[in-house]
């Protein structure tokens, strides 16, 4: 099974990140991480793979920087990635990003294409979607469990009241939740192997889209202000010394829970 | 202004999200219709236009995976009808339309919206980040419709006048391979206590309460107090609770009369899923954790002794 993967290099998540004052884009540093969420979509891919003797191939429009997050996704296990860092995509917004992942995939002619429900740092949450009907697939969302069933998958996808079971034929794009799957640590042959497995990088040109379509331009928005919310202080706090659980008790009370 | 609020049947009825974002609709003024992803029981329909729907567009759920056939279906009515604005909740099967629909009209989508403005004729969207310090306004650019997607809680459900909409039976159209994800079984989860969203109370626990089994005092205390148990992504993720248990910006969003968070710091993906809840109880042995910053009583201290002298005072209590 040919399987692609979405990914995304993303500021480290422990400290927060920061607006552009001109232009409302989040500042990236050169060192990006890899979401942290990828790795369940990573090791379901890896097990996929190695079930059916398959290949996996990482799929990421973030600036590439210094790579550290695609190596960090490579070091667990998969066969290459194709990242597209373009001057010209800085502003996308979620279309825009999945045109340029469907482009880039198309031409991997993937049986599955596998993304998380969302990114940690930008967390729209509909890339996947937009990707599935851009690439005319059906779409497994937010699936808790999957495994191949006659030549297809089989899913668990939560939903509001606990979860469904769903099939599909491949082609096909699934979305993981955390816990899907148990992610592995990249061994030390994994993290020096990653070092010289390859890298794609075309331009936004090689994929045949245009400026129109990705950027700030492709996006349909614009950020009008931002500005402070409201804040909620912080109300009372004490350290416990043996009697601090008879102030919850009070508050309890106060709000007639007890 | 035409608005479409998308509302999927859950349960029976018109999922609360769907209710809520009516409401903000029918707030908006305009034209409100509502697209409707469920039966045809007059208990629903009533639901959809005592919340503000004219018009209920009704799609029939069936057994296929729907977002495929629903936003072709959708693309044919906005061709059709010309709404000016979409809404559709932060939910699994709202996304999966949403993100369909503005992939076939390329329209964009602006997400995680939790209020809307109509001003000078169109549509501004505000979103908070950084763990909901900060708003950020965002308006589209060129034609609508324009597409948001709304998360939970951001408004209240309120019935407005009694109201019978139309109702318009939607086919929606084969679409070939996109379309073929079947629904073979439904499964309901069903917890002791309340639901997460229903919750008056919630008691929720961070990667602080050390391990698995040492997670049980907190099912306890909420089995005493009628509340939800919920988690952070860290302990979902370390295997401790199901991923259903989970709150903030990849999980569950809830607005409980009283949060109880126990050994949890307060990252900024799990404030934005609870810092809208009534009142704030944190209980952290760190006195720098983030989450003092928004909670009404803080307690610096051993979660371990903390909690279990509670649940035994409540006991006491009878």
């Amino acid at each position: 099974m040919k399987i692609a993967v979405c990914v995304k290099q993303i500021p480290d998540p422990a400290t927060p990140y920061e607006l552009d004052p001109e232009t409302h884009f989040v500042v990236r540093p050169n060192d990006q991480v890899l979401d942290d969420t990828d790795r369940y979509g990573i090791e379901l891919a890896l097990q996929l793979a190695e079930a059916t003797e398959g290949s996996v191939t990482l799929v990421s429009m973030s600036p590439a920087g210094g790579l550290q997050g695609i190596r960090q996704a490579l070091a667990m296990g998969a066969d290459k990635a194709i990242i597209i860092d373009d001057e010209s995509l800085r502003g996308s917004g979620a279309l825009g990003t999945a045109k340029v992942l469907s482009a880039a995939i198309k031409g991997e002619e993937a049986d599955l294409v596998i993304a998380g429900t969302e990114s940690t740092d930008g967390y729209v949450g509909l890339v996947p979607q937009m990707l599935a009907e851009l690439l005319g697939l059906p779409a497994l969302t937010f699936a808790k469990k999957v495994e191949q069933a006659d030549g297809g998958l089989r899913v668990e996808r939560q939903t509001a009241l606990g979860y469904d079971v769903v099939e599909s034929p491949l082609p096909a794009l699934v979305t993981v939740t955390s816990g899907a799957v148990e992610p592995r640590y990249p061994t030390f042959k994994g993290i020096m192997q990653a070092k010289s497995k390859p890298i794609e990088q075309p331009s936004v040109a090689d994929l045949g889209l245009t400026a129109e379509d990705v950027g700030v331009a492709g996006s349909g928005q614009h950020i009008t202000a931002v500005e402070p919310a409201p804040e909620r202080g912080g109300g009372v706090k004490i350290v416990d010394e043996g009697e601090a659980h008879l102030e919850i008790v009070k508050i309890l009370e106060q709000a007639k829970v007890i | 202004m035409k608005i479409w609020v998308f509302v999927e049947e859950t349960d029976g009825s018109p999922a609360e999200l769907g209710l809520e974002m009516l409401t903000k609709a029918r707030g908006l003024g305009g034209e409100v219709s509502a697209v409707y992803l469920g039966g045809t029981s007059d208990a629903a329909m009533a639901a959809l236009g005592t919340h503000g729907a004219g018009t209920v567009y009704r799609l029939d759920p069936g057994s296929t995976l729907p977002a495929s056939g629903a936003a072709a279906a959708l693309e044919g009515l906005v061709g059709e009808h010309a709404p000016d604005l979409l809404l559709f909740g932060l939910a699994p099967t709202d996304r999966d339309i949403a993100g369909r629909l503005s992939a076939r009209l390329d329209k964009p989508v602006i997400s995680n919206a939790v209020d809307l403005e109509i001003a000078d004729g169109g549509v501004k969207v505000v979103n908070e980040i950084l763990g909901g310090t900060t708003r950020v306004i965002t308006t589209y650019a060129g034609d609508g419709p324009f597409i948001a997607v709304v998360r939970p809680k951001s408004f209240a459900a309120e019935p407005g006048d009694v109201g019978v909409p139309a109702v318009v039976e939607t086919a929606m159209p084969d679409t070939g391979h996109a379309g073929a994800g079947t629904i073979t079984e439904r499964h309901e989860e069903t917890s002791e206590g309340p639901k997460l969203e229903e919750a008056e109370v919630i008691v929720a626990g961070g990667r602080g309460m050390g391990a698995a089994d040492k997670w049980a005092v907190l099912d306890e205390l909420a089995g005493q107090l009628g509340a939800a148990v919920g988690a952070t992504r860290a302990v979902v993720d370390a295997g401790w609770v199901p991923y259903s248990l989970q709150i903030g910006q990849t999980g569950k969003i809830v607005k409980p009369g009283v949060y109880i968070a126990c050994a949890l710091s307060g990252a900024m993906q799990h404030l934005v899923g609870m810092k809208d809840s009534g009142v704030i109880i944190a209980v952290n042995k760190d006195e720098e954790a983030p989450i003092f910053g928004i909670a009404d009583l803080g307690i610096v201290g051993d979660v371990h002794r903390v909690i279990p002298a509670l649940v035994a005072a409540l006991s006491a209590r009878g």
